[in-house]
């Protein structure tokens, strides 16, 4: 697994307090996660601030998934 | 009581009456405070009364790119922003068939759309702190209507509706959205009524008088205080029992 994933899956288990296997990158933030919206606009902050980047709202609407995430993020660096 | 030590608070509007008392009694319970408003002066009058903890961040709210800018100048004079207190309110009185595009249009500018926009720049310092208090300043005509104030009363009640909204969304996240509704209040904005206005007013009021600008701050103050966290989405009508609702 990338850093950046490992990074990402670190976020995600935090913030939704979901088991680290779930966390898979397949899985929706919505559908598989149990996240509400409030939560993936919460996400993309995390995101922003770990890796030091802009996800504008247009953006960040395309993003998800994990995978979505880290695809998303390693394109920005 | 009401302690908000180590909180910092924008209030727009404040160099008008109900403002400046709202940001007195901010700064007296402790916080930080940043004065908006248009009128320089006034607003270097009350920090220079109000000395350390409070800070001018002038601002023209009919201007979209000032009001973006506002929270970030005043989280950075202040080290924090945990408090908005939407206060900025103006006028633009005119019997309905002959109310001008333009003169709608301004009065829910400012009076609307910029409080939506700060509501909006001020959430996501707010979600990270899972803390917040928003207080916007609403009216009493917001929920009865008032003749000659089609675009005064859609603005105020539009405020309502939209601090309900934003409530909903993030209360999971500490932050609380509520409304202040003022009666009569004894300011600039009310000095502009006719003695025979005010004739006709202070008889439907069961408390016979105007209100003092302190009284409605009290309210906003209870509202931004840490001892109000759970309510939210309600409207606290500070108007002498001229409507009680």
């Amino acid at each position: 697994m990338s850093d950046t994933a490992e990074r990402v899956k670190k976020i995600v288990v935090e913030h939704l307090n979901v088991e680290e296997d779930k966390v898979t990158k397949e899985a929706s933030f919505i559908d598989d996660l149990g996240a509400d919206s409030l939560d993936t606009v919460e996400l993309v902050m995390a995101f922003e601030e770990e890796f030091g980047i802009e996800i504008p709202d247009d953006a960040a609407e395309t993003i998800q998934t994990v995978g979505d995430a880290v695809g998303f993020i390693d394109k920005q660096k | 009581m009401f302690d908000l030590s180590g909180k910092s608070a924008l209030v727009t509007g404040a160099s008008g009456g109900i403002g400046g008392a709202i940001a007195r009694a901010l700064h007296g319970a402790g916080a930080a405070v940043a004065l908006s408003g248009t009128r320089e002066g006034p607003l270097e009058a009350l920090r220079d009364e109000l000395g350390e903890r409070a800070h001018v961040v002038a601002a023209s709210l009919s201007d979209a790119e000032a009001v973006e800018a506002l929270p970030g100048r005043a989280s950075k004079a202040m080290g924090g922003l945990d408090v908005l207190v939407n206060n900025a309110g103006i006028t633009r009185d005119q019997i309905f068939m002959r109310m001008k595009d333009e003169e709608w249009a301004e009065v829910i500018e400012v009076n609307l759309t910029a409080s939506m926009r700060l509501c909006r720049a001020v959430m996501r310092p707010m979600m990270k702190a899972r803390w917040g208090r928003i207080v916007n300043v609403s009216s009493v005509v917001g929920a009865t209507g008032n003749p000659g104030q089609a675009n005064y009363a859609a603005s105020k009640g539009g405020l309502v509706a939209m601090s309900k909204a934003i409530a909903y969304e993030v209360a999971s996240r500490g932050i609380t959205v509520n409304c202040v509704a003022p009666g009569f209040i004894g300011t600039a904005m009310t000095e502009k009524l006719t003695d025979e206005q005010k004739e006709g007013i202070l008889p439907q009021i069961p408390m016979r008088r105007m209100g003092a600008p302190e009284e409605v701050a009290a309210a906003a103050l209870y509202l931004a205080s840490p001892e109000a966290g759970y309510v939210t989405g309600t409207v606290l009508h500070v108007n002498g029992g001229m409507v009680m609702i």
